[in-house]
C-alpha cells in the first residue's frame, strides 16, 4: 500500500497539444492519500476513465509522472504496479470455477498452494460466495460475476490500490446497494486505497471519503461530500451535484451586495473587484419563495412533489431557478419573490469560486 | 397472451412445402427409388430390396474410399483449425493493415473451385509448374501424378490454401468480439500470453470455432471438384474420395442402383456426424452453464 502522487500529469491522445483545450486530461497535480476511499465523479467523456487507466498503467500519459510511494511508475507496466482494477462489465474467466478465478492472480504470481487456499477462502467469505466455490463462473448472474471481479481485486494482500471503473453499471438496483455497502465495509476493514469512478453522484457521495469532481478533462474540486454540497469550487460542481442543481445567475458584485437583474441581494461576505464573468450560485435548499419582497421577482412555473420535499420551479428573465420547500414548509399560492439565505450565496468569477473576506 | 389455434395457418406454409418438395424431397425420392430397384435397360425396373445396400456396404472399394475420406477430413481439420486460429491471432486488430489482411484472407474464398483445382494442377506440374519445377530443380523427387504421397500432399495443401481463410475470418470475428476489459484484467492478474489464449480467447472463440469445424468438416467430407481436377482421383485410387468414387460409379460405370444406395448412405453419414459434432459441442456448453 502506498500513497499515489500525480505530478503535473497530463494526457493528449495525439501527443502534441497546441493549447490547453487539446488535452483529454489537462495537466494537474494531485495526491491520493494511502488508505482513503476516493470517488472520481464526472459526466461521460470528462476524462475520468483516462485518468484511471493512467493510474493502472493501461495508458502511458503524454506528460508528467505517476508515483506510487516514492517510486516513479509512469512507464511501468500494469503488472509491475501491484494494483487491482474492477471493470464496468464483470470480467470472469468463464471456463474456470469460482475458486480458480479467485486464485488466478495469486497463482500467476507463483504463490504457494497453501497460501492461495487460505486467501481464496477468506475472500470468498467476504464477498459471500464461500458456498459456491466449485461452481463454474459462466453460469453465474451478473452481480455474482462482478463479486468475483471484486474478489480477484481483494485476493492479493499487498495491492497498492484498488481501482473501480463504474463497477455497478450492469448490476440490478437492489444489488447495487448491497455491493456498495459491502465495498464500504471492505474498505473499513482492510484499509486499501480505493478509487471509484462513477458518473452517479449518489454512488460517489455514499462511497467516498473524498470526491474528486472532473469536468472536461480537468479536476474542478476535491472535497468531502459536505464541502461539495456547501461550497462548490466551480459552478459545474454546483449543478452537477445536487438534485436539482445549484441556481446560477449572472450578477454584479460590489462589496457585500450583489445585483441581479437590477435587484440588490445581501451577501454574508465582502468581495473586492472581480474580473471576468461574475455569477452567484445558491443551492435550491437555501432558496425559498414568498408573496412579498425583498428578493428577486420570479414567475413560478410549477411545484413538484417529490416525496420528502417539494421543488418549486420558476423563471427569472428566462433563466430557470429552483427552490426546495422542506416538509411542513408551505409554498404560498401566488408567490412572486425568490429569497436566498445570504450565508449560502457563493460568488463565482469565470466559473471559479471566489473566497470573500468576512464582512 | 392467449395463443390462437387455427388450423388454417397450415395453408400459409403450403408454398414452402411445395417448393421444398420439388427441390429436395422429390429428387431425393428418385434416388431412393433407384436404390431399391434394378434394370436391364428399356426403363424396365425390378425390385431389388436391400441388395445394393448390402453390396455397397460389403465392397472393399467403398471401405477404402470412406477411410480415405475420414483421413482427409481429419488431416485438413487438424491443420486448418489451429492454423486459422494462429493466423487470426497474428492479424492486426484495427487500422489500415487489418482491412488489407481481411481482403487478402477473403481472396481464396472467392475463387471458383475448379479454378482452384486448375491453379494447383498447373502449379504442381514438374515441366511447367512453378512449384513442381522448383522442387524438381532442388532435387526433390516430387510428382503428384505418379506418387500417391505427393498427390495427397498436393490435395491437402491445396485445401489448406483454399479454406484456412474461412477459419481465420471466423476466428477473427470471435476475437474482435472480446471486450478490451478482458485483456486489461488479464494484465492486472499477470496472466501469461498462453493463459490469455487458454482462458479468455479460446473460450470466447468456442462458438465460432464450432461453426468453423462443422463447415469445414461437411465441406471436406463432400470434396469433389478440386482433387478431381488435380489428380482425377489418382494415382490409382490414392485420392479417390467418396464423391469422386460415387461419380465414377454413377456416371462412369452407370451403376445407378449401387450409386443410389451409396449416396443415401453418404448423406446419412454426413448428417449423423454433423449432428454428433453439434450435440457434443453444444452439450459441453450447457454443462458449463448448468453447473
Amino acid at each position: 500500500m502506498a500513497k499515489i502522487t500525480l505530478d503535473n500529469l497530463g494526457h493528449c491522445y495525439g501527443g502534441r497539444p497546441a493549447n490547453r483545450d487539446d488535452y483529454q486530461l489537462k495537466p494537474m497535480s494531485h495526491v491520493w492519500e494511502d488508505g482513503a476511499a476516493y470517488a472520481l465523479l464526472g459526466p461521460s467523456g470528462c476524462g475520468k476513465s483516462t485518468l484511471l487507466n493512467i493510474i493502472s498503467g493501461l495508458l502511458i500519459p503524454s506528460e508528467g509522472r505517476v508515483l506510487f510511494g516514492e517510486q516513479d511508475v509512469t512507464r511501468a507496466p500494469t503488472a509491475k504496479r501491484n494494483i487491482a482494477q474492477v471493470f464496468q462489465f464483470p470480467v470472469v474467466y468463464d471456463t474456470m470455477t469460482v475458486y480458480d478465478n479467485l486464485a488466478f492472480p495469486l497463482r500467476n504470481r507463483r504463490a504457494a498452494a497453501r497460501y492461495v487456499d487460505i486467501r481464496v477462502k477468506a475472500v470468498a467469505e467476504m464477498i459471500g460466495l464461500a458456498d459456491r466455490l466449485d461452481e463454474r463462473a459462466q453460469g453465474l448472474t451478473a452481480d455474482a460475476k462482478q463479486k468475483i471481479s471484486l474478489g480477484r481485486g481483494m485476493v492479493r494482500e499487498d495491492v497498492s490500490a484498488i481501482l473501480f471503473d463504474e463497477p455497478l453499471t450492469v448490476i440490478d438496483p437492489h444489488m447495487k446497494w448491497e455491493l456498495r455497502t459491502q465495498l464500504k465495509a471492505l474498505h473499513r476493514e482492510f484499509g486499501h486505497t480505493m478509487i471509484y469512478v462513477t458518473h452517479d453522484q449518489t454512488e460517489a457521495l455514499t462511497f467516498a471519503d473524498k470526491v474528486v469532481v472532473m469536468s472536461d478533462g480537468e479536476v474542478v474540486q476535491v472535497g468531502a461530500p459536505a464541502e461539495l454540497f456547501e461550497r462548490p469550487a466551480h459552478t459545474f460542481v454546483g449543478y452537477f451535484i445536487g438534485s436539482p442543481g445549484m441556481n446560477v445567475l449572472d450578477a454584479e458584485v460590489e462589496g457585500s451586495m450583489a445585483h441581479v437583474m437590477g435587484c440588490a441581494l445581501p451577501l454574508a461576505r465582502r468581495y473586492g473587484r472581480l474580473s471576468g464573468r461574475v455569477q452567484i450560485g445558491v443551492r435550491p435548499e437555501f432558496a425559498s419563495v414568498a408573496e412579498t419582497g425583498p428578493g428577486l421577482p420570479v414567475s413560478v412555473t410549477r411545484v413538484e412533489d417529490v416525496g420528502r420535499h417539494r421543488v418549486v420551479r420558476a423563471t427569472i428573465g428566462g433563466v430557470e431557478v429552483n427552490a426546495i420547500a422542506q416538509e411542513g414548509q408551505s409554498v404560498p399560492e401566488n408567490a412572486e419573490w425568490l429569497r436566498f439565505a445570504p450565508e449560502a450565496v457563493n460568488v463565482y468569477a469565470d466559473g471559479w469560486l471566489v473566497e470573500g473576506e468576512a464582512a | 397472451m392467449e395463443k390462437t389455434r387455427n388450423n388454417r395457418a397450415w395453408f400459409m406454409v403450403l408454398p414452402v412445402v411445395a417448393l421444398v418438395a420439388f427441390s429436395a424431397v422429390l429428387p431425393l425420392m428418385t434416388v431412393v427409388n433407384y436404390s431399391v430397384q434394378d434394370t436391364f435397360g428399356n426403363n424396365v425396373f425390378f425390385w431389388a430390396g436391400t441388395e445394393w445396400f448390402t453390396q455397397v456396404l460389403e465392397s472393399e472399394r467403398m471401405h477404402d474410399a470412406l477411410w480415405r475420406q475420414f483421413l482427409f477430413s481429419a488431416v485438413i481439420l487438424a491443420i486448418e483449425v489451429p492454423l486459422g486460429v494462429a493466423v487470426a491471432l497474428c492479424m492486426p486488430k484495427k487500422g489500415f493493415w487489418a482491412s488489407v489482411c481481411l481482403v487478402l484472407m477473403a481472396l481464396p474464398l472467392l475463387i471458383p473451385w475448379n479454378v482452384v483445382g486448375t491453379i494447383w494442377q498447373v502449379f504442381g506440374r514438374v515441366d511447367i509448374g512453378l512449384l513442381g519445377w522448383t522442387l524438381a530443380n532442388l532435387g526433390v523427387d516430387y510428382n503428384y501424378t505418379q506418387n500417391p504421397l505427393d498427390a495427397w500432399i498436393t490435395v491437402v495443401v491445396m485445401d489448406v490454401w483454399h479454406w484456412t481463410s474461412l477459419v481465420v475470418l471466423l476466428a477473427y470475428a470471435g476475437l474482435q468480439s472480446i471486450p478490451q476489459a478482458y485483456y486489461q484484467a488479464a494484465r492486472i492478474d499477470q496472466a501469461s500470453r498462453w493463459k490469455v489464449f487458454r482462458y479468455i480467447e479460446l473460450p470466447k472463440m468456442k462458438g465460432v470455432l464450432l461453426i468453423a469445424v462443422l463447415l469445414r468438416f461437411m465441406d471436406s467430407f463432400m470434396i469433389y471438384t478440386e482433387p478431381f481436377v488435380v489428380t482425377g482421383g489418382g494415382p490409382g485410387t490414392a485420392t479417390t474420395f467418396l464423391s469422386i468414387d460415387l461419380v465414377k460409379m454413377a456416371l462412369g460405370q452407370f451403376d445407378l442402383g449401387p450409386a443410389a444406395a451409396f449416396s443415401l448412405m453418404y448423406f446419412l453419414v454426413i448428417l449423423l456426424l454433423s449432428w454428433v459434432f453439434y450435440t457434443v459441442m453444444t452439450n459441453s456448453d450447457k454443462a458449463g452453464k448448468g453447473a
